[in-house]
């Protein structure tokens, strides 16, 4: 499952990530790595861009730089 | 006491990943002026302080914030670049300690530099508030380098960690501790041990080539490709890297060494780190941003406040406007008494106070213009305006980043270019630097106020004003479509922005940004705009035609009634300024912009604005107003304009000031920031194009309509 298909309110878990390496180590760089639980808290209206929560850090992320990550879905509460 | 000269000298490089309060611990620690923002990246330039505490000479250089040490922007470029290869004695290393973690992985990245080194846990005071604690002396133990708790917000540890600097400073420095796996630290070492039986000679540290050697540091292999080791060096490293792949499973040493980094991080985390789980409790940061940045109400809200930023600046800026301008034509008349009728009171009055005046005259409007965006900047709404935008700019070709420089383009074009370094990809950069100068810069605003004050009525003013704003912006908007689907063609660049928890922004910051920019402006008027305007007085006055005037003097003393005479003296002034310097640069190139309905003065003015956008009111104000002594009564400014300008060429005119260059000192900067002159000749005929012919279609369409 990828992470622009999780809704708002629902969290998952980093599997992968399918981006070369210049943007991976940006992703790293903001906490966005491997096994680390993300929480989506806001979508935009276009549904274009999302906000996620990852470590204490809230980012924006564009729903293409989403769909680069995969996750698996679990049970969380913000 | 001693000198300067016998302090000792300690240059630190300050380094930390943006919003960590980096340039507020400094402003804490010197009380020096800097700008400070909550936005990504607001502190592009690199900035120096320097203080004497006790018997050292403090040099601290403030570099951009970076997340990581990768190059992605022009900013972390910047940064890796001084640090690598910059000539300093420590680097104190800022973190935010509620943001412990994502931290550290810019540290463990500056440890590997193998420098000297002070960590300074800032904003203890929001991390105790979250309940999050930090063992600072386990986590010196941890790194090898001393970490210091402050908070520059509440100025505490400030004094001990320029203690710690100092210390630092005098001690021996200790090899650095960063440790890897132990896969890693084994191929290290066989690395470091072939170039110590080779005495390998070096001033970099075995361990840093050898970890950069490992990372296939570009750079690092270039240096030892020409060497004669190289030929040792080859097998060693080829050993190295199958056990490291076979360890790690993959041949990506980019992902193994990030996984490094994080393991690092993330085990000095749970050895220092104490969380109290408060009890749940939505955090304000979430609470404010349900509503700002809700999918409905989010965007209105952003407009309202826009739209309330443009009212206010022109609404309450007129306040203070009346008692300035009454001020500086009280000013005037005195001039003229003082020094009588001659040309050092017509230099003095017509040129210099006139001119400086009416740029003065602006300065409340801009203040509260900027007083406004630095709030935007400092709050950390900005960002969030960035989240809500990005979509809509993405179908325009930009980037929801671009949004910063752009809206700081609003308050002056210089910033906003030099703002738009946060964009990683050269073609979106460029795209972005090329469209900046269509949000109208605080220095065009007194060419608007004057000429909506002049033909719209009061309540309108303010709504004409936003008009002008948001048309211009939307122009902006599809010159960049055009100009991303003809010249600048190119993949998108990702969208991955942090959103900085909402801050109450300290009085003292926004006081520094305002009153900084204000003296700018104020500057601009002393130096620039008061040499402008002693030029083109010289030019509307000179050369100068006694015989003409001597000729129609006679004829007034011939002539019968008053009106004649005051009919035969209109005649001089018009003759003389139509024939001055001024007149004739001008009626020469006029012809280009009669059919955009401008007369020679309009014309000069609009010439003269290619210096600076102040400049374009001053010589209105001195072309228009040198028939003074003529009239009864004096008008203002704006009386005379709408007296002597037509509507329609009016509204051509505020289009063409919309779109055209901004001023000289932003030209020079853009030639910067976009890599060359070649690019200003391409803005300028483009932005000059543009502008015509959009006057050109206002104009007509205008007479028609009207």
């Amino acid at each position: 499952m990828k992470l622009s298909e999780i809704q708002k309110g629902g969290c998952g878990k980093i599997i992968k990530i399918n981006s070369d390496s210049i943007l991976k180590s940006r992703f790293s760089s903001f906490g966005i790595t491997r096994g680390a639980t993300v929480y989506i808290i806001q979508q935009t209206m276009s549904k274009n861009t999302i906000e996620i929560r990852v470590k204490n850090t809230s980012i924006a992320l564009r729903i293409s730089e989403a769909e680069l990550i995969e996750v698996e879905q679990i049970q969380c509460e913000i | 006491m001693r000198n300067i000269k016998d302090k000792r000298l300690i240059k630190i490089a300050l380094v930390g990943q943006p919003n960590v309060g980096k340039s507020m611990l400094v402003n804490s620690i010197s009380n020096s002026k800097l700008k400070v923002g909550n936005f990504s990246g607001v502190t592009v330039e690199k900035t120096q302080i320097e203080f004497e505490y006790k018997d050292y000479l403090f040099k601290i250089t403030d570099l951009p914030g970076s997340y990581a040490l990768n190059e992605y922007t022009i900013e972390e470029k910047v940064t890796k670049n001084y640090l690598e290869e910059a000539n300093y004695d420590i680097i104190l290393n800022v973190i935010d300690s509620t943001n412990l973690e994502r931290n550290l992985y810019l540290t463990s990245e500056l440890l590997v530099l193998d420098k000297k080194m002070v960590i300074a846990l800032n904003m203890t005071d929001e991390a105790k508030k979250e309940g999050i604690e930090i063992d600072a002396n386990q986590l010196s133990k941890i790194i090898g380098k001393p970490c210091v708790k402050t908070s520059a917000k509440e100025k505490s540890g400030i004094s001990e960690l320029i203690e710690t600097l100092v210390n630092k400073y005098e001690s021996q420095k200790f090899n650095t501790k960063l440790i890897f796996s132990d896969v890693i630290e084994e191929e290290i070492e066989n690395i470091i041990k072939l170039f110590v039986d080779k005495r390998y000679l070096s001033d970099v540290h075995y361990r840093e080539i050898a970890i950069k050697l490992l990372k296939e540091d570009k750079k690092t292999f270039l240096k030892f490709h020409d060497e004669p080791i190289w030929i040792e060096l080859q097998p060693t490293l080829t050993e190295a890297f199958e056990h490291i792949y076979l360890h790690f499973g993959t041949k990506n040493l980019d992902d193994i060494f990030e996984d490094e980094k994080f393991a690092f991080a993330k085990g000095a985390v749970t050895e220092t780190v104490k969380s109290k789980k408060l009890p749940e409790e939505k955090s304000i940061t979430d609470k404010i941003d349900n509503i700002l940045i809700n999918k409905f109400v989010g965007l209105p809200i952003f407009l309202f406040l826009m739209w309330g930023l443009f009212q206010l600046t022109f609404e309450l800026g007129n306040i203070p406007m009346d008692l300035i301008d009454a001020f500086f034509a009280s000013l005037i008349d005195k001039t003229k008494e003082v020094f009588g009728n001659n040309e050092l009171s017509s230099l003095i009055g017509d040129g210099v106070i006139a001119g400086v005046g009416a740029v003065i005259l602006f300065l409340p409007n801009i203040v509260i213009l900027f007083l406004g965006i630095a709030l935007l900047e400092t709050t950390g709404y900005m960002s969030r305006v960035a989240f809500l935008l990005d979509g809509f700019f993405h179908k325009f070709g930009l980037h929801g980043k671009s949004f910063i420089p752009l809206v700081t383009g609003f308050g002056c074009s210089v910033p906003a270019y030099m703002a738009a370094r946060t964009l990683k990809n050269d073609r979106d950069r460029l795209l972005t630097l090329f469209i900046i100068g269509f949000m109208s810069c605080g220095a065009r605003l007194p060419i608007y106020v004057l000429f909506t004050g002049a033909f719209f009525a009061g309540d309108n003013a303010g709504n004409i004003l936003f008009l002008i704003y948001i048309a211009g912006a939307l122009l902006g908007l599809i010159a960049a479509k055009v100009l991303k689907i003809t010249v600048f063609k190119s993949e998108d660049e990702p969208f991955v922005m942090e959103m900085p928890k909402y801050r109450r922004p300290s009085s003292k910051l926004i006081w520094h940004t305002v009153s900084n920019q204000a003296l700018m402006y104020l500057k601009k008027a002393g130096t620039y705009i008061l040499a402008a305007s002693v030029l083109i007085w010289f030019a509307s006055n000179y050369p100068k035609h006694l015989e003409y005037e001597e000729l129609m003097n006679v004829k007034i003393e011939k002539a019968n009634s008053e009106e004649q005479r005051y009919e035969l003296k209109s005649q001089i002034v018009l003759y003389n300024l139509e024939n001055s310097y001024l007149g004739k640069i001008g009626k020469f190139s006029q012809p280009l912009f009669e059919p955009l309905g401008f007369d020679w003065k309009m014309t000069v003015a609009l010439e003269t604005g290619l210096a600076a956008k102040e400049i374009v009111v001053s010589t209105l104000g001195i072309l228009y107003g040198l028939g003074d002594e003529l009239d009864e009564s004096s008008e203002s400014l704006i009386e005379k304009i709408r007296n002597n300008i037509p509507f329609a060429s009016a509204m051509a005119f505020i289009v063409f000031v919309m779109i055209y260059l901004p001023c000289l000192a932003a030209s020079m900067v853009f030639a910067r920031e976009a890599g060359g002159w070649k690019y200003l000749a391409y803005l300028f005929i483009f932005t000059t194009t543009t502008a015509w012919v959009l006057s050109f279609i206002t104009y007509n369409a205008v007479v028609f309509l009207v």
